[in-house]
């Protein structure tokens, strides 16, 4: 059984804002019944351009009803451009939050309010623009791009829990995968990658695991009044001994572990094991 | 909560019926000794299981030397999929249907991980009720198939399959025949002794007695390797000290269950039939999922167009009221139960599907007190559907689903 607020039930159970409004000034629909869930919203303006009323008709699981609803509520009051910021997570956070297989709930309701505001001004929507990735539930790389950024999603599985692309036959996980990796290579591309990506030599590799150490870790802790020596290096095991303060401390695993290896990893090679040499 | 719970849910699991428990409550205290042990104290125990035994085998007809006890219907699955593929390691084929439990269904489409060999899988399909072509099963056999794993009962739709006929058709072919019967077992007649069934699963949990223990019954001469390897429990066949107080409450469950064959049978069939026919009637746009008649006695499948299954559970949760759903909602998956649309359910119907399951437990009273609550949910749900007005119609604009791959 499903983990829901009791904003979620509330807003389920008793549902704001059922219906739709008489004539007009938006109308959004997206989803069919063969996604297993779709949503119809309606609202006016009033005449300083806020949203005077706002409606939906839903057909779906709780949490598609209770976003919905929530949405109606969220969005009267404000102009356009104000209900234009509303997103999925902003939903979802009114809520009290949502189990993250239903996020696409709250996703659903965004697309709504998207063509809804687009369908006023007479414009096409922008995210049915781009190009349809996952055929089974109908979404385009744009919505998987964003859902991707705006909520940092780090998987495939993710991105079906939030825009359901990937959920049906699975023919487009590759495809998901490959717009996973363009659009992180995109937001790392600030933050370039220091570590060489060439193979390194048995040298090259020696030579800057010395540096680091130097650099970095030998100052550290030195401070506590403890050295570090470098023995050996046989393929991706590196071999060091501690001294002074550090080789008689208990904790010198947990040094060695999780911070000469995890600086070593970060700055020479991912796959480096440090061990201590055996006196 | 206060509201009484109203359990319909008995494809699902069942409650542990309290003759069981009064059965097995000494086997946690003052007997606790080890079934295998030397001493008196541990003897008495291992009688009492040989007695379990005994209960169980007459239930389905088998001799009590023919079932070894497993942790879970799961369990039995595997093991008897298992050893029919180790029998004859140079048979590569498996012949299922696309309806199995998972525990059926996901162990022989990842065959090919499990095992490292190339097996060819054919998942026979199943017709809108839910039946299958006896033909089509008799072509799909292979000269290097190792096993057919058929169901006896359907769990979500209750719809029953020719096992024995099927199981003589494979041995006159030289196959092995495994069923898994957790659904079926205590619901409807089985004796083994009459059939050519090689290999039939069962779980405690189906059929009043607790969950986590499941039986294997493997016919004497049929080829056998173990899945779990330890001790010598089961004669070698199955590792592991028994659950011994499960063990005994299954012995007494298959004993009651024998008892109230009939009733289930003609009371419990009465009731399902009335709650079926009354939604029916009653709710328009509503449709029987699953053979009226091949069919078990306990079980009601019925969708409802242009809602969603998940979100009727919860309304019928708010009254105390425990169903299941094939809706793509309650699994987490984004599809609707493979049963279903195995079937060729329509996608408007699939989503709003609901099961009923009862048991000998339920009363009347019960079936009037769903019959008054579940037609207002619906209308409710519909109202707030966006196609329930233009029903009919179909999907309402933005991107539309064509999903082939089902
Ligand atoms: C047809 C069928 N097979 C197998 C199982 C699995 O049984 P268990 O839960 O004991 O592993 C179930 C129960 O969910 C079932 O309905």
């Amino acid at each position: 059984m499903w983990e829901y607020t009791d904003k979620v039930r509330d807003h389920f159970m008793n549902p704001r804002n059922v219906g739709e409004v008489e004539n007009p000034d938006g109308v959004g629909e997206v989803g069919s019944l063969a996604c297993g869930d779709a949503l119809k919203l309606t609202f006016k303006l009033d005449t300083e351009g806020r949203i005077s009323d706002a409606k939906f008709k839903t057909f779906g699981c709780a949490s598609a009803i209770a976003s919905s609803s929530a949405l109606t509520e969220m969005i009267k009051g404000l102009t356009l451009d104000e209900a234009a910021k509303v997103t999925n997570e902003d939903i979802a956070e009114y809520l009290g939050g949502l189990p993250k297989e239903k996020m696409h709930c709250s996703v659903m309701g965004r697309e709504a309010l998207e063509a809804a505001i687009a369908h006023h001004k007479g414009v096409p929507l922008p995210m049915a623009q781009g190009e349809v990735v996952c055929e089974c539930f109908g979404v385009t790389d744009l919505e998987v791009r964003r859902a991707i950024q705006e909520s940092n999603l780090k998987s495939v599985e993710e991105i079906t829990n939030f825009t359901k692309a990937g959920g049906g036959c699975g023919k487009c996980h590759e495809r998901l995968e490959a717009i996973l990796r363009e659009v992180h290579q995109d937001l790392q591309k600030v933050i370039p990658d220091q570590r060489p990506t060439a193979r390194l030599t048995n040298i090259q590799k020696i030579k800057l695991i010395e540096e680091v150490l130097e650099r970095e870790i030998r100052p550290a802790l030195r401070k506590d009044g403890g050295d570090i020596e470098l023995v050996d290096v046989d393929g991706d095991f590196v071999v060091v001994s501690l001294r002074g303060a550090c080789g008689s401390c208990k904790k010198s695993q947990t040094t060695l572990k999780e911070y000469v290896e995890k600086k070593l990893r970060e700055q020479v090679l991912e796959s480096l094991i440090v061990e201590e040499a055996k006196s | 909560m206060s509201t009484p719970v109203v359990y319909m849910d008995n494809n699902a699991t069942t409650k542990v019926a309290p003759e069981v428990l009064a059965e097995m409550l000494p086997y946690f205290s003052e007997l606790y000794g080890n079934p295998s042990s030397m001493h008196t104290f541990g003897g008495q125990v291992g009688r009492k299981l040989a007695a379990a035994r005994e209960q169980i085998a007459t239930l389905v007809g088998a001799s009590s030397d023919e079932l070894l006890f497993t942790s879970c219907g799961t369990e039995s699955d595997s093991t008897a999929i298992f050893a029919a593929l180790q029998s004859f390691p140079e048979k590569r084929h498996i012949v299922t249907t696309r309806v199995e439990h998972p525990a059926v269904k996901n162990l022989c489409e990842s065959l090919d991980k499990l095992t490292g060999h190339k097996h060819r899988i054919t998942q026979l399909p199943v017709d809108r009720e839910g039946r299958l072509d006896l033909k089509q099963y008799e072509e799909s056999l292979a000269e290097d198939t190792a096993i057919v794993s058929v169901m006896w009962a359907n769990n979500e739709t209750g719809v029953l399959f020719p096992v024995e006929e099927m199981a003589r058709i494979a041995k006159s072919r030289g196959i092995l025949f495994h069923t898994d019967a957790v659904q079926a077992v205590g619901k409807v007649p089985i004796d083994l002794s009459q059939s050519a069934i090689d290999f039939l699963s069962l779980s405690g949990h189906k059929l009043h007695a607790p969950k986590g223990i499941g039986v294997l019954y493997v016919r004497r001469g049929t080829p056998f390797v173990p899945f779990l390897i330890g001790g010598h429990q089961e004669k070698g066949r199955r590792g592991g000290t028994e659950n011994v107080a499960s063990i005994i409450g299954l012995g007494k469950a298959c004993e009651l269950a024998a008892d109230r064959m009939s009733e289930e049978n003609t009371r419990v069939k009465t009731l399902r039939d009335k709650l079926e026919d009354g939604l029916l009637a009653a709710i328009p746009h509503a449709m029987l999922n699953g053979h009226k008649t091949e069919r078990l006695p306990n079980t009601a499948n019925v969708s409802f167009e242009y809602v969603e299954g998940e979100a009727i559970l919860l309304h019928l949760d708010q009254f105390g009221i425990c169903a299941s759903s094939g809706s793509a909602c309650t699994s987490g998956s984004l599809e609707p139960s493979h049963v279903l649309r195995a079937m060729g359910v329509p996608f408007t119907a699939a989503h709003g599907s609901v099961r009923l399951s009862l048991s000998v437990y339920n009363t009347e009273a019960e079936v009037d007190y769903v019959l008054e609550k579940l037609p207002p949910i619906i209308e409710k749900l519909r109202a707030m559907s966006p196609f329930w007005q233009s029903a009919h119609q179909g999907s309402i604009g933005g991107a539309s689903c064509k999903c082939q791959c089902s």
